[in-house]
């Protein structure tokens, strides 16, 4: 860990001010920062600690919810709100890392956590393009069983790994963000960046511009939502894919859908093709399943991972089938 | 600069790298927290602050500015154990004894979670306010803490006399 | 190893087989254990009681003290700088900005280490330890992809790792061989293991196969494994004098001890070793670089050193299991009788170690067959040394053979414990030597009810509760019994009634403390808090290698040595007073805190007694074990019987294990409360083996690249079951106390329980571990 300078942010305002400086990384959890400072991989020049800010739960005014960034994911998940509107976001946080990880991280720091690509993580031993850009990628030729299927460039396949932000994508949440510049709002599915060729970028963060909250609009009263994810080891590992998915269902036809993957791409993966197939739509079986092939219809495997894309396609037809099954 | 460790203020450290982790086993001496990864990928190094469990080899130690620590050394020592270091030893939930103080720092703060009711993967109803504690919602809570000599069934039973009120039940998959 | 020391191997091999043939033919009673152990007829003492743990209370209060946690004054602390490249050499390494860096004491190199001879590499002498015999930072060339290139010795352990992020190393790189099939295409050769060929033929196996009315025939893949004991290896060196202390996390303290004075050229009881407590080993905790890095470092700094290996490190440094290519190929008639065995492979090890992956042993004694035929060829690879790991050659030998013993139960239409048990041999069909005690049978038959087999549909594919597709699967488990030559303890009783025993064994969780002190408290006919057990040091009495499942009957051998010295001793120093006056020590036993006459108990005398009327404070004996000759005389193994019911979601294919049950043959067990905990941890590590641990050996680079306990999955909480545990009890009556080892057999035929298990719930056979949910979909 390289040497560097450490303070506590007074409040919001003063975390943008200090956060402006280059070399500046906001410090919520540590789960992930640490450990990647720890492995030479981020060298910050000094942490700003955010982690006293921005620490509350808010009914929004219409029966949204506004999510401080600073809130623990344990304090997230057991919110009595979230489980009874949100319940798939409860799913979500619960099936990620492990309970103490989770009495740690921060819902901010969960939103920006980076890649667990092993050739990522071997800063001494192995080319990455997202560590070290144009340096090369040993990913695309070498172990890739947890790599990306959708959205992967050239440069970079590897997958972001949150749970969280899966089901945040498939509840339309709103990222709040403060910068020099003030305030604005970006859709959760919208702030991760696909990895094109400069992998080292993201998110469509500016510089020094600090995540203060987490908006989930209103909850229909009669959607039915899950969150499923597939891993290798029953608990403390990362998806192999995972399905949110939001659905409302009116006399046997799909009213509305929201779909998200993880463990598939460079970010969380809202499946827009599938909900397009299936809006307006009969809720059945061959419907989701003609969804989720078209969904995937671009899913490109890598020499190790093609089963990522059965296994995407039968958990979200699953997922699907689950909710179709609880609504009627 | 301090924070309380088992009850009694310590200097925080002055190099902001220094991890909880190693100024608890360094710094304080209190080698009974244990560093098995340094990764965050084991659970040894858990202790409590301000209650909760976490992992002390992710924690700065600046950051732990007015919190209170407890370690293993904390809880009881070899005379005055405490119930659930006791369970241990009769359920026979260790072999090398190496991931220990985690396993055990770990169940104080499940049971302080289940308590408030914080939901688990397994939790079947997020509505209940009320955990119905299974072997299965013991397992999964604990699963942030690797016991590579495979005293699971050991710890579980020892968690499970130690915390719970009734017999578990083997929860249905 | 060169061919030349492979020829000293097999010459040595060929000596010892010569002897075998003497040892094998020789009257029971010359050979230790020919007359059991008296310890056997004691059936309501001390032994078989679930005594708790008695370092239980330090443990589970973090008050034990393990290797890295014993502050020295002035100590530094080290990190290490790990190569990049598999071959080759340094062209340039730039450690200027290191030495600058706040806080840094030294930087060492290989142009500033301490000369040293190379280790002695383990096997080559009866105290060799060393995982390989590489020099240690002796030159600037490389030898595999993460050696140690440099130490960074600090005031702190944050500024000697940032330290050696500044260190900037330049390589000039020399093709390596780091690919399995292309050191293949090259050619094998035939392995050698412990000085003996890993090659047996009896009679015409591929010809009986041919002919054979049944066939399986078919070839398994292991891959590469990491022991990650949870403890990080690490060590505390401090030269104090003209002695080198060293707080190591260590499997063999008199062999580290030994194999560290050969290299910087001193006596061996001039390298102090201790290790009181080992945070897991496995095969894992011995002799690699990093002992000798920080004694070194500790002679450049003059300072003590303490050097803790990332988890990174581990992998970088310390050898893991190889991977295997196995064939099985099974040839027998309708009724299932074996016509042909053949088990034969390949696995890989590199030229400057002594281990090859054994995978055929357990193939020698399992199963009476006409005809057999077992080979292990090996290629060398640059990379760090394999070593051994729980069960070396039975943990994935049994997965390929108990896997082919299920597919041909299948092909037969036979219930597959039905199979084994109608090829039970009568004696050791490698050897021809008699069983020293074999009860597998009972142990199937046992288990078998107790796990409910009889309620297993023998057709795949067919039970099924909502998503989970339900199977049973079951295999034989087995490891031999293994006394090394060394053993050697001795044994203080002091005036006021108190026996201590001093031995260098380990304690790295299977309870060596609390199980010898149960023996030796019975053997002197003593209470349990009259013993003290003394162990973890290199200077007590005795080589006793914490390994091959052995160290308890080498401590038992010592032990019941030490203790016929001691009764003749104490014969001596009664004198004509005594009660026992004028018996042998023949005619005395060991009972109520003293001596009586065996089949006179009134005739007694306490040691108190003796030592006080003698004015002596103490009395002291030391002695060694017999030479393990029974093994050479009889076929000495463990057996298992293992049961497994896994359930797999035919959506995802996630493997799960839902019940499990070892049902075991193990001779006598000494503590049935810490034996379960042996028991149940060889299966979970067998769990680990079938369905998920893996090293990713990046070919491309001879790099591992998950080395972290985040991307190298070992099961958690979640992915283990209540694991069942029986056993037949019944003394093995060679072997001291009558036990057998424990430790490593739990790890031994799981793998392949759990493998049929998923066949029998999903109609898949998956011959490739680990057997993730990709292989299922």
């Amino acid at each position: 860990m390289n040497r560097f300078t450490y303070a506590r942010a007074a409040d919001t305002f003063d975390a943008v001010r200090q956060g402006s400086d280059a070399g500046v990384k906001y410090l919520g959890g540590g789960t992930n920062l640490v450990d990647l400072m720890r492995e030479t991989i981020e060298k910050p020049a000094s942490l700003v600690d955010v982690t006293g800010l921005s620490r509350e739960i808010e009914e929004l005014p219409g029966g949204g919810l506004l999510i401080g960034a600073g809130v623990r994911n344990t304090a997230l998940a057991e919110h009595r709100l979230v489980r009874q509107r949100y319940s798939l976001l409860t799913r979500a946080v619960v099936s990620g890392a492990s309970a103490q990880i989770r009495n740690m991280a921060t819902v901010g720091g969960n939103v920006l956590q980076r890649t667990r690509c092993a050739y990522f993580y071997d800063d001494a031993g192995s080319r990455c393009n997202k560590r070290s850009p144009g340096s090369g990628c040993d990913a695309i030729d070498g172990f890739n069983r947890n790599h990306a299927i959708l959205g992967a460039s050239t440069s970079c396949v590897a997958v972001h790994p949150s749970d969280m932000c899966v089901a945040l994508a498939a509840l339309d949440a709103m990222v709040h963000l403060r910068g020099d510049g003030g305030e604005r709002r970006i859709a959760l599915a919208d702030l991760h960046c696909l990895p094109g060729d400069r992998p080292d970028i993201e998110t469509m963060l500016e510089p020094g511009e600090l995540i203060t909250g987490i908006e989930l609009p209103p909850a229909s009263a009669i959607s039915r939502s899950t969150y499923r994810k597939v891993r290798d080891r029953s608990s403390y590992a990362f998806a192999l894919v995972s399905v949110a998915a939001v659905l409302e269902v009116e006399e046997g036809h799909v009213r509305n859908v929201r779909i998200a993957l993880g463990g598939v791409a460079h970010k969380p993966w809202r499946a827009m093709r599938a909900e397009a197939v299936l809006r307006g739509g009969p809720a059945a079986s061959l419907a989701f399943a003609t969804a989720a092939d078209a969904e995937l219809a671009e899913a490109r495997p890598l020499s190790g991972n093609a089963f990522k894309i059965k296994l995407a396609r039968r958990t979200m037809v699953a997922v699907l089938e689950e909710l179709a099954g609880e609504i009627a | 600069m301090t924070m309380i460790v088992n009850g009694e203020a310590a200097e925080i450290p002055r190099d902001p790298r220094v991890s909880l982790l190693d100024f608890l086993r360094d710094d304080l001496n209190l080698s009974g927290t244990k560093k098995g990864c340094d990764q965050g990928a084991c659970g040894a190094c858990t202790v409590l602050v301000d209650g909760e469990r976490v992992l002390s080899c992710l924690s700065l130690a600046v950051q732990m500015e007015g919190r209170s620590v407890t370690t293993i050394e904390g809880l009881g020592t070899p005379g005055h154990l405490h119930p659930l270091q006791q369970a241990f030893i009769e359920h026979d939930g260790f072999q090398c004894g190496y991931c220990t103080p985690g396993q055990i720092c770990s169940a104080i703060g499940m049971a302080a979670e289940i308590a408030r009711g914080v939901p688990s993967h397994v939790t079947t109803n997020l509505g209940d306010d009320a955990i119905r504690l299974s072997h299965d919602e013991l397992r999964e809570r604990m699963s942030g803490n690797l016991c590579r000599c495979g005293a699971y069934n050991g710890i579980v039973a020892a968690i499970a006399e130690t915390f719970a009120e009734a017999p578990l039940a083997e929860a249905a998959e | 190893m060169s061919i030349v020391s492979d020829a000293k191997q097999a010459i040595q091999g060929a000596v010892q087989g010569a002897m075998a043939k003497a040892v094998a033919l020789a009257p029971d009673n010359w050979i230790p254990g020919g007359e059991p152990d008296p310890l056997i007829r004691e059936r309501y003492g001390h032994v078989g009681k679930p005594l708790s743990r008695i370092d239980g209370p330090l443990k589970v209060s973090g008050q034990a003290r393990f290797a890295a946690e014993f502050p020295m004054d002035g100590m530094v602390y080290a990190a290490l700088v790990f190569s990049t490249i598999a071959k080759g050499r340094i062209a340039t390494i730039d450690t200027a900005l290191a030495e600058a860096s706040p806080g840094v004491v030294a930087v060492m190199d290989h142009r500033n280490a301490p000369r040293l001879a190379p280790p002695p590499v383990f096997m080559s002498a009866p105290k060799a330890a060393g995982g390989d015999n590489l020099p240690i930072m002796q030159g600037n060339d490389v030898r595999w992809n993460g050696e140690p290139v440099a130490v960074v010795l600090g005031e702190t352990q944050e500024q000697a790792n940032h330290a050696a992020s500044l260190i900037r190393v330049i390589y000039e790189e020399a093709p390596a061989l780091t690919s399995f099939a292309e050191a293949r295409g090259q050619g094998t050769r035939p392995a050698v293991f412990m000085g003996q060929s890993l090659h047996d033929e009896r009679g015409d196996a591929e010809a009986a196969l041919a002919k054979a009315e049944v066939q399986v025939d078919a070839t398994y893949l292991t891959p590469r494994h990491n022991h990650n004991a949870i403890e990080l290896h690490g060590v505390t060196a401090a030269w104090q004098g003209d002695v080198l202390r060293i707080h190591d996390a260590s499997q063999l303290v008199a062999h580290t001890a030994w194999s560290i004075g050969q290299m910087f050229g001193m006596a061996e009881d001039k390298v102090v070793v201790t290790s009181p407590f080992v945070g897991g080993g496995f095969g894992g905790k011995c002799l690699w670089q990093h002992q000798v890095l920080a004694a070194m470092a500790a002679k450049v700094t003059d300072r003590p050193v303490r050097l803790v290996l990332s988890r990174e490190g581990v992998y970088r440094v310390v050898g893991g299991r190889s991977p295997t290519e196995q064939r099985v190929a099974l040839g027998a008639d309708r009724e299932g009788r074996l016509k042909a065995l053949i088990h034969t492979g390949v696995t890989i090890k590199t030229a400057t170690n002594a281990m090859p992956e054994p995978f055929i042993l357990p193939t020698r004694s399992a199963y009476a067959s006409d005809t057999l035929k077992l080979d292990v060829q090996v290629v060398e690879l640059d990379m760090l040394a394999n070593t051994f790991m729980r069960a070396p050659g039975e943990s994935v030998g049994t997965f390929a053979l108990e896997s082919a013993i299920d597919e041909l139960a299948e092909a037969l239409d036979i219930d597959p414990i039905e199979l084994r048990i109608r090829n039970e041999p009568e004696k050791d069909p490698s050897t021809g030597l008699p069983f020293s005690s074999r009860h597998i049978v009972e142990a199937w038959r046992d288990g078998a009810q107790r796990f409910g087999w009889a309620r297993r549909d023998p057709r795949p594919g067919l039970r099924r509760e909502g998503e989970w597709l339900i199977g049973m699967g079951c295999a034989t488990g087995t490891y031999p019994y293994y006394r090394m030559p060394g053993g050697a303890a001795r044994i203080t009783l002091t005036r006021d009634g108190r026996a201590i025993v001093d031995i260098a064994a380990h304690e790295m969780g299977m309870g060596t403390a609390t199980a010898q002190t149960q023996v030796t408290a019975e053997r002197l006919g003593l209470p349990l808090d009259k013993v003290s057990f003394n162990y973890g040091d290199s200077t007590l009495p005795g080589v006793v290698l914490a390994g091959g499942s052995q160290q308890t009957a080498s401590i038992g051998a010592a032990v019941g040595a030490a203790h016929r010295d001691l009764v003749k001793a104490l014969l001596k120093l009664a004198g004509n007073e005594s009660p026992v006056a004028g018996l042998g020590p023949g005619d005395v036993v060991s009972r109520e805190e003293g001596l009586c006459k065996a089949d006179e108990p009134s005739r007694h005398e306490t040691y108190t007694s003796i030592l006080a009327r003698a004015g002596r404070e103490t009395i002291s004996v030391e002695a060694e074990g017999p030479p393990p000759l029974e093994t050479m005389h009889w076929s000495m193994h463990s057996h298992a019987a293992m049961f497994c019911e896994v359930r797999v979601n035919a959506v995802t294919g996630e493997p799960r294990v839902s019940r499990f049950l070892g049902s075991f043959d193990c001779g006598r067990i000494l503590n049935p409360k810490t034996a379960m905990s042996q028991f149940r941890g060889g299966i979970i590590m067998g769990l680990g083996l079938a369905l998920m641990e893996e090293t990713q050996f990046d070919e491309r680079k001879g790099r591992v690249m998950n080395p972290s306990l985040a991307e190298y999955h070992v099961p958690v909480h979640m992915d283990v079951p209540e694991i069942d545990a029986i056993w037949t009890d019944i003394p093995d009556p060679h072997a001291p106390m009558g036990a057998r080892g424990i430790g490593e057999i739990g790890i031994t035929g799981t793998a392949a329980a759990v493998a049929n298990a998923i066949y029998n719930a999903t109609c898949k056979r998956v011959r490739d571990l680990p057997i993730t949910l990709d292989k299922l979909l």
